[in-house]
């Protein structure tokens, strides 16, 4: 328990991520708290490269974790947009009032 | 080594905390502020770890930035007051199936990281190592702007299209209001623009007829 080792961030990394696929599923709010699951998921993500990077001594790693980053962010801006455009054509983000596709 | 494990454990409740209060809490607003715990807690994890620069922008980026701008799209478009949690209304038929996928990548993720060992020669596989005698920040941006450069670029491309696409979605034209006229502007030439009259003394011109 004391000795903090690659497991521990491993099992953190993968809590996390079971977080965000379950708060995509189970949301019954709006598409917004979608776009904040998958942030979560991409953090995990992070998480198990930055604690591979740094248990076994290698940069690269940290490295993709920038690109991982940079792709978080154009995700965010992009999503946002088209739910800003979705709001303004029908007035509601609610995940049951968007069934255009019949997903 | 004791100090680690606190710290390390602290964070990580924290961080599990706040993931499950964004997926289950009421309002939306909530769920953004505990998004912000949720980055906060885990970027002084990556500190903590030995990677301080990523630790940094996690905090400079997502929070500075992303957990903002979704701050002000909910704030914007006024869902903060929507009374809706998950079990009230309608009933959704994908929640069964959607909680034993989770369920079961959760097990596969554990199982995984159960029975995970160490190889022996991994670090050899690799010429990027870290090397303790400089900084992070130091080491990262030696091997950022050199080796590679061009994933370095590329992304600079992504967040270039990101920001392109995110204006020409929200962008609309309004009615009855005044902009310029880029293509009037500059398809003026001296002909229609300028004009000589000759004005007699005491007479005034009048300019427009």
């Amino acid at each position: 328990m004391i000795e903090i080792g690659l497991g521990h961030y491993l099992t953190l990394g993968a809590i996390i991520f079971f977080l965000g696929v379950i708060g995509i599923f189970l949301n019954r709010k709006n598409v917004i708290v979608i776009l904040m699951s998958v942030e979560l998921i991409l953090l995990s993500v992070n998480i198990n490269l930055i604690s591979f990077s740094i248990f076994s001594g290698d940069l690269l790693g940290q490295i993709f974790t920038m690109l991982i980053l940079t792709v978080a962010a154009a995700e965010a801006a992009i999503g946002l947009a088209i739910i800003v455009i979705f709001y303004r054509n029908k007035g509601s983000i609610r995940v049951e009032d968007i069934h255009e596709m019949k997903g | 080594m004791l100090a680690h494990a606190i710290f390390f454990y602290f964070f990580s409740i924290l961080a599990i905390f706040s993931a499950l209060m964004v997926i289950t809490s009421r309002s939306t607003v909530n769920s953004v502020f505990f998004l912000i715990l949720d980055f906060i807690s885990v970027g002084c994890l990556f500190i903590m770890v030995g990677a301080e620069f990523l630790g940094m922008i996690l905090l400079i980026v997502y929070v500075g930035a992303v957990a903002v701008l979704f701050l002000f799209v909910v704030m914007m478009l006024n869902v903060a007051q929507q009374k809706q949690s998950w079990f009230v209304g309608q009933k959704s038929t994908h929640i069964p199936s959607g909680l034993i996928v989770s369920v079961l990548i959760l097990l596969e993720l554990l199982v995984v990281v159960g029975g995970w060992k160490y190889k022996e020669n991994i670090m050899s596989s690799s010429n990027l190592v870290i090397d303790k005698s400089i900084t992070n920040t130091h080491s990262i941006g030696s091997v950022m702007y050199t080796d590679y450069i061009l994933y370095f670029q590329l992304s600079g491309v992504i967040l270039l299209l990101s920001m392109v696409g995110a204006i020409i979605l929200t962008y609309r034209k309004r009615e009855n209001v005044k902009t310029q006229s880029y293509l009037k502007q500059i398809s003026r030439d001296k002909a229609s623009a300028v004009m000589l009259k000759d004005v007699e003394s005491n007479k005034g011109v009048k300019i427009d007829d």
